[in-house]
């Protein structure tokens, strides 16, 4: 059995970063129209009028690229038997009693959810954010649904960062997950801990 | 601009105190809808005074010309044939508006700007525009509930009518105000328009017009340009006046309630993660005892 074990490819690995990058810059400058607390931060791209014009680009980047990922990963994200216990047994989860979960494939009910709260809210920011976007598009819209896509957008960005914050921080606190985003593999011990199943079907095939 | 500079009530997107030292007199204009006579010379006042010029359009079959507020027409005129059925049978009436920003003491647009000290409204009551802040997103469009402000082609930057801030603020009046032949324009303070609009509602009801009304939506907290309307009781017959303005509940939510909620339950989150790794630790791999005692 060897030490490694590939869970993302190249292609994965790089689609990832160019959507996580995308991202950071897109909640940046969106953030900064969100609260005047935040407004410096239309400096990092060169003042309030370049943040405006780039963050459509970087926002429409982002989800041409989570598209890709999305419909590779969608298979892996279907919920189980075995999810609806994980999530009834959160407290497990958060206190790190992880011997007492129920076994987990490639991704737990956790990473699940994630997933489709991610394509929920990548789907509406795309789409709310074309029906607003000057000066393009927005000119074929109606106030009304103007006023309402840019609530809606407001909405499903705090969704996505606040989702985000929970991705970035499982990966760190579950140590050796990175490895798996940044060197392709995960060490065989870590996907025997947190993905008995998949561990099983991937040793087996090989 | 610079000239009101400490006077101030209100920029948008800033969280401290705007420069108030400096407290003026709240002023309105007055337009009498019905001693207006169509004339334009108010529009042309208006791009005359901000030397601004409309590109030259064509003809649809209409007196409006422009057709409708640009970055260059801070002002036009909107003229309307409405029938009006009485017991002496139908009337043909031509109504004409002097169409533009209406100086909301609520202002839309500036609770909707993300862009610090682009719109700013001063304590008399005018809600300005300082294009340099501006960065082109148009959330004035959205915010306003008089569908005024308009974003220019030519540089994305939103234009609208500044009630001539920089003549008022020498204590001239508004240049649309100096030029209109009929007087259905008059400039003072909002105490002395209100009192002006009210004698002339009661010569409009003596002649007959028993609905005569001034427009000062409270929706909006009242406006710093008011109309005295024939016909108050249905304002939308003035090429579609809002009845009773107010801004849209999604822009309030959206730049209201939501906001700090919003950052408070992101702030929360990324505390709770930090907070969660002091207590309970990272989640490693204890059977991976060997390397680890290795490194």
């Amino acid at each position: 059995m060897s030490k490694y074990i590939q869970r993302y490819t190249e292609t994965e690995r790089i689609n990832h970063w160019i959507v996580a990058i995308c991202f950071i810059l897109a909640a940046l400058s969106g953030l900064a129209f969100f609260h005047p607390s935040m407004y410096w931060l239309v400096n990092l791209f060169g003042g309030g009028a370049w943040a405006r014009i780039l963050h459509p680009f970087i926002g429409l980047t982002m989800f041409v690229f989570f598209f890709i990922i999305m419909l590779k990963f969608w298979n892996h994200n279907k919920f189980n038997h075995n999810d609806r216990k994980w999530l009834g047994q959160w407290r497990d989860v958060v206190a790190n009693r992880e011997d007492k979960l129920p076994e987990v494939g490639r991704y737990n009910a956790g990473q699940k959810a994630l997933f489709w709260v991610m394509v929920v809210s990548m789907i509406v920011l795309m789409v709310t954010g074309m029906l607003f976007w000057r000066p393009y598009l927005s000119q074929f819209q109606s106030i009304g649904v103007i006023r309402f896509v840019t609530l809606l957008h407001a909405m499903a960005a705090t969704v996505l960062i606040i989702g985000i914050i929970v991705h970035v921080y499982a990966a760190i606190w579950v140590t050796g997950t990175l490895r798996g985003m940044t060197r392709g593999s995960v060490s065989a011990a870590w996907a025997k801990k947190h993905h008995a199943a998949w561990h099983r079907e991937v040793t087996k095939q090989g | 601009m610079p000239l009101q500079s400490l006077d101030i009530t209100r920029r948008s997107a800033t969280t401290t105190p705007s420069p108030s030292a400096r407290q003026t007199t709240k002023v309105a204009k007055l337009i009498d809808v019905s001693k207006c006579i169509g004339c334009k010379a108010c529009q042309v006042a208006c791009n005359e005074w901000n030397d601004l010029r409309e590109e030259i359009g064509v003809n649809h079959g209409a007196y409006d010309n422009p057709r409708d507020l640009t970055a260059n027409s801070w002002t036009v005129m909107r003229y309307a044939e409405v029938e009006e059925v009485s017991a002496e049978g139908t009337r043909l009436e031509w109504l004409i508006r002097k169409d533009g920003c209406m100086h909301c003491a609520d202002p839309g647009c500036l609770k909707a700007c993300p862009a610090p000290g682009a719109i700013v409204q001063y304590s008399n009551g005018i809600v300005d525009f300082h294009e340099e802040y501006c960065i082109g997103c148009g959330n004035c469009i959205t915010g306003c509930p008089f569908d005024v402000p308009r974003i220019s082609k030519k540089d994305n930057k939103a234009y609208k009518c500044t009630l001539c801030s920089d003549r008022v603020s020498v204590g001239m009046e508004p240049a649309c105000v100096k030029v209109c032949p009929t007087g259905a324009i008059v400039f003072g303070s909002k105490e002395d328009m209100i009192e002006h609009a009210e004698e002339r509602i009661v010569d409009l009801k003596e002649r007959g017009y028993k609905n005569a009304g001034l427009y000062d939506p409270q929706g909006v907290g009242g406006t710093h340009v008011m109309y005295v309307l024939k016909h108050a009781d249905d304002p939308e017959k003035y090429s579609g006046l809002p009845k009773d303005p107010s801004i849209s509940p999604m822009v309030a939510l959206w730049k209201g309630a939501f906001k700090p909620l919003a950052l408070l339950v992101i702030g929360f989150t990324a505390l709770a993660g930090f907070v969660h790794y002091v207590k309970v630790g990272p989640n490693e791999i204890e059977e991976d005892g060997e390397e680890k005692e290795k490194a």
